[in-house]
């Protein structure tokens, strides 16, 4: 088995403990789809291509996350609720080192 | 009224095939979509994106598709009104419908087929107090008219290719130009961000970043807005006639929702063992906007789930009429615009 451990806010503050493969190729906005903790259509909108920000989280764990490409920069530059700890789900893919990563998903907009 | 045997709500490479479909069985189809160009999602977010998973294209561009698909479906002449979402339908006392569109265009077919993929594309509104109070007081998330701008001095917000390209055209009509992006970087073609560059320098455009607007200022109309430069504690009031917020657009189910549809995800639940109709008959769905158990929004998908829905149209508009699929290699295609495609015929002639 190589899953790591992920806990994740929904958009109504209910926190979710799931396992995510680092086998399969999934970014973190599959995760959430996987185990549908946003209603279709309200995520992962563009498909994964940093391309509308529907997938946007906040990261609260420290973990050591990939660098932000200069679409996911752009596309976040554009969003809205931003904070400082935003990235896009869909551009952090399941590492075993990201064991543990806790985010929170931002509101629909 | 628009009069048409299929309507096609979404003209995405789903609608658009769907056309071809109709068109071999001498069904005549019009479109009906909220975005001003065809193609949907791939036109509008990803032209420029390859894909790799329609059969026989080992990698196509999306923008590509979308051309190879109206070069496809060209003979059979579809009908188009672009930049008008469909907005209500009314069932006939003879089956048939009338979709109307946001801007009162009236459509009229037996049949509709809902392609509609997530929905119509909506722009995205900045989170602001006061914001619906002056939309088209002042506040506008798309250029219409440019003349309306003539003179005045607007704000414009926004980071990518449109922000640009209307600072850049809105600079020789609007006595001042305002751009004020979150960010110093922008998402837009080089040569859309070398001019404003230029146009900065010559004074043309006030370039504000990274900053955002923060506030709307006006009693019935909009006066001035307020700006907030990233890391600055002050707030900037800058008069303005028109602030045009250009965040791109996110699509949304929309009025399709309130059409007595069966909805689940987002979707439209469809009868995916026989025909992609739903619950109401005539009304088919067809792409990325329909459900069933184990949906995947694929374009393939779309493009078969159109081929039956154009039989079971046919069916339910001629339902006298006898029909078997016939192969366009065996039947040619044969447009409504007088032209044959045919594969040759084999020659046969006697060697002495």
């Amino acid at each position: 088995m190589s899953d790591i451990k992920i806990k994740i806010t929904d958009r109504e503050g209910v926190l979710h403990e799931v396992d995510a493969p680092t086998d399969m190729n999934m970014n973190l906005m599959e995760i959430v789809r996987s185990y549908e903790l946003a209603p279709e259509g309200t995520i992962g909108i563009c498909g994964g291509m940093a391309m509308c920000a529907s997938c946007q989280c906040y990261v609260k764990s420290d973990h050591n996350l990939p660098e932000m490409s200069e679409d996911e920069d752009a596309m976040l530059a554009e969003a809205f609720n931003v904070e400082d700890n935003s990235r896009l789900g869909c551009q952090i893919h399941m590492t075993p080192d990201l064991d543990g990563l806790e985010v929170e998903l931002a509101p629909e907009s | 009224m628009i009069k048409t045997d299929i309507l096609i709500i979404g003209a995405g490479p789903t609608g658009l095939f769907a056309v071809f479909e109709a068109g071999l069985l001498q069904l005549k189809c019009h479109l009906i979509d909220a975005l001003p160009q065809a193609g949907g999602q791939c036109s509008e977010i990803y032209p420029k994106k390859p894909i790799y998973d329609i059969p026989g294209f080992p990698e196509v561009l999306a923008g590509d598709l979308v051309a190879n698909l109206m070069e496809q479906t060209k003979a059979f002449q579809p009908g188009f009104t672009l930049g008008e979402r469909a907005e209500t339908i009314e069932k006939q006392e003879d089956g048939s419908f009338v979709v109307t569109t946001n801007k009162g265009t009236k459509h009229h077919a037996p049949i509709v087929a809902i392609a509609g993929g997530l929905g119509s594309f909506e722009p995205r509104k900045p989170l602001l107090q006061n914001l619906t109070k002056f939309e088209d007081n002042g506040v506008a998330y798309m250029i219409k008219d440019p003349e309306v701008y003539r003179n005045k001095k607007v704000v414009i917000a926004g980071g990518g290719d449109s922000a640009l390209d209307w600072s850049i055209f809105l600079a020789d009509i609007a006595s001042e130009v305002t751009l004020v992006h979150r960010r110093n970087e922008f998402r837009g073609a080089l040569d859309s961000v070398e001019k404003v560059q230029l146009l900065k320098n010559a004074g043309k455009i006030n370039l504000v970043t990274p900053a955002e607007i923060v506030g709307l200022i006006g009693e019935d109309t909009l006066t001035a807005v307020a700006i907030k430069k990233t890391g600055e504690e002050d707030i900037i009031t800058l008069e303005v006639d028109n602030f045009i917020a250009l965040f791109g657009l996110s699509p949304k189910l929309g009025p399709i929702a309130n059409w007595g549809l069966e909805i689940e995800k987002n979707a439209i639940k469809v009868n995916n063992a026989l025909d992609y109709q739903t619950n109401i008959p005539g009304i088919y769905a067809i792409g990325d906007v329909n459900t069933y158990p184990g949906k995947l929004k694929l374009i393939l998908c779309g493009f078969h789930e159109a081929t039956l829905m154009c039989q079971s149209a046919y069916q339910k508009i001629y339902p006298e009429k006898r029909y078997v699929m016939k192969y366009t290699t065996v039947g040619g295609v044969t447009g409504f615009d007088g032209t044959k495609k045919e594969a040759p015929k084999v020659v046969v002639k006697a060697i002495d």
